[in-house]
């Protein structure tokens, strides 16, 4: 049985339908890079793993639950942790609040008991020299790392990671890249939505290509890259 | 690898307040002693008012649900208390008590409709809310339909402990009443003020905040985003409900008009909470008392004294945003009710 399972899960605003029947596998510990162009779906999946979103249809299976109807607050205790593509920091509280709020509510812990485990986190994450500061007036990098330290801070099984690199510079991307692998090496199971490919391609053993809310190729990354249904998409092939 | 660090919430100035805090306490309870009946009056009218303003503060300020609705809560407690002591001769100090437990109990269904809605849709409908309240009860011919009525005089007269104050202070039976409910406020605006503070230190407190600043984000860490918000709701309807019986005792009158003031319960609470510093235990204070110094010194220039108010509280928000208390705790970086969990670092780290 898959760790995380899709099986037909589809998804309309209207007119225009999101995700079209849907089904994708992860094993437990793998990282899986999803990359498909702007429009195809790729953030509304996240948020219908996540619960942000509830499909149309289909079923959605987390360590053999059936998780389709789980509101999202309580899928996070079932362990599934998330980075938003627009980061979307608790604006009053400080950076280290900001992980204590998630650590402690994700956890179901006492402040006390997470709070060192906070500060490790943010050791990581590199967020130390900020850690009494408004999370309001950061910058873009520590925003991106925030949300990633957040997301772990609740200890999630699963990390669903939403364009965290995008718009960084290769520098920074590098040092967000080895945190991520480090985290995936730990066990934790990853999916990662990038535009950056290079960094994506660096981490993940298995890549998906989401098109019109259909996914239209998956397995090794070098070999999907280079499969002509992507061609055509990124760069018109055929045309 | 661990860090020499503790977290702290407690800074300097906020225990000196402590200490300060209950000798005030301490000197408030003895004041009735020392100071007339009027002033007596005027702490009352101040106290409840405090209370009031920390209810929607708790509710505005940290949850970021701006009602305009709290009046319906104030009347429905007031009107509680009315039909318990008028009608059933039920003892008046428990009966306030009651007000707070029946506004809770509609602001369940209240809450039910309202969480449907956000932002401007929330405080609209809060208000509307408020109106059905107010013209429900101007049907009800028990306690005077749309004209009111008054609490009958023996049930005033014989508060429970005004012989005691009376033989106590010396003083004629509705001024040992006055000085009985002063103490009822007192108790209530400095219960209302330690619930909500202790709330906020909690977890609880910062799972509010975090729903206020993003409610999707705190979702996404496991916050109950619904439960919380339906949990300030209450707390702040059972509050207004209790301060709104308190009131109306001490009028002794009531009418629909008056308990459900939109004016009296909600706008003057705003415009307190809002000029002394909303999202702070400490602004509301400020704004109780810079209130009621506008209030006497207005009071001459009949309806200017509205406008001079509105056009104060334009000016406070322009300049000082975060309120005078913001202001001042900006140039002086005092705080009284701290609340921010600090990371500080006991020795130089080595694991850099």
């Amino acid at each position: 049985m898959a760790f995380l399972k899709l099986a037909d899960v589809s998804k309309s605003f209207g007119a225009l339908t999101v995700a079209d029947k849907v089904s994708l596998e992860v094993p437990k510990g793998e990282a899986l890079g999803i990359v498909g162009p702007n429009g195809a779906g790729k953030s509304t999946l996240f948020n219908l793993i996540t619960g942000n979103l509830r499909p149309d249809e289909g079923k959605i299976t987390f360590k053999d639950q059936d998780i389709t109807k789980v509101p999202a607050n309580r899928r996070i205790h079932a362990g599934i942790g998330r980075s938003f593509q627009v980061p979307q920091p608790f604006g009053s509280l400080t950076v280290f609040e900001n992980l204590l709020a998630a650590a402690s509510f994700g956890r179901n812990a006492s402040e006390q008991d997470v709070a060192q485990d906070c500060l490790e986190i943010l050791e990581t994450t590199e967020l130390m020299a900020v850690v009494n500061t408004p999370a309001a007036g950061l910058p873009l990098l520590n925003r991106k790392r925030l949300e990633m330290a957040r997301a772990l801070a609740t200890q999630p099984d699963l990390l669903l990671l939403d364009e965290i690199a995008g718009g960084l510079t290769d520098g920074e991307c590098v040092a967000l890249t080895d945190t991520i692998r480090s985290v995936n090496a730990q066990g934790v199971t990853i999916i990662w939505i990038e535009h950056v490919l290079h960094a994506l391609t660096a981490v993940v053993q298995r890549l998906a290509v989401l098109d019109f809310g259909k996914v239209i190729a998956q397995g090794n990354p070098t070999e999907v890259m280079g499969s002509d249904a992507v061609r055509e998409i990124y760069l018109g092939a055929d045309s | 690898m661990t860090h020499n660090a503790r977290i702290e919430i407690a800074t300097r100035s906020s225990r000196v307040f402590l200490v300060f805090a209950f000798a005030a306490i301490i000197a408030a309870v003895f004041l009735p002693a020392f100071v007339s009946r009027g002033i007596i009056k005027d702490m009352f009218a101040i106290l409840t008012l405090l209370a009031l303003a920390q209810c929607w503060n708790l509710l505005a300020g940290y949850g970021g649900l701006v009602s305009v609705g709290q009046q319906a809560f104030v009347g429905l407690g007031a009107y509680t208390l009315f039909a318990v002591v008028g009608l059933y001769g039920f003892d008046p100090l428990l009966s306030i008590l009651m007000g707070g437990v029946v506004a809770l109990l509609f602001a369940i269904p209240f809450a039910f409709f309202l969480f449907r809605l956000d932002g401007a849709y929330f405080a609209i409908g809060s208000w509307v809310l408020a109106e059905v309240a107010r013209l429900s009860v101007a049907q009800w011919k028990a306690v005077g339909g749309g004209t009111g009525t008054s609490l009958p005089r023996d049930t005033v007269r014989s508060m429970p402990g005004t012989d005691w104050v009376r033989a106590l202070f010396d003083v004629s039976g509705s001024a040992a009443r006055d000085i009985i409910l002063y103490w009822i406020a007192l108790i209530l605006a400095v219960a209302l003020m330690t619930a909500i503070y202790v709330l906020m230190r909690r977890r609880i407190g910062l799972g509010l905040t975090a729903v206020k600043d993003n409610a999707e984000a705190a979702r996404s860490v496991g916050i109950n985003a619904s439960a919380i918000k339906w949990m300030t709701y209450l707390i702040s309807a059972f509050g207004a409900g209790m301060v709104g019986a308190l009131i109306f005792l001490q009028t002794a009158r009531i009418s629909p008009g008056a308990a459900f003031s939109v004016t009296d319960w909600t706008a003057f609470v705003i415009f307190v909470v809002v000029i002394g510093g909303i999202g702070t235990l400490e602004g509301p204070i400020l704004g109780v008392i810079v209130f009621f110094v506008l209030q006497n010194f207005l009071a001459d220039f009949g309806s200017w004294y509205l406008v001079a108010l509105g056009a104060a509280g334009i000016v406070v928000m322009i300049f000082a945003p975060q309120g005078l208390w913001g202001l001042l705790r900006d140039r002086l970086g005092l705080t009284l009710f701290p609340l921010r969990r600090r990371v500080i670092f006991t020795s130089e780290r080595t694991d850099l």
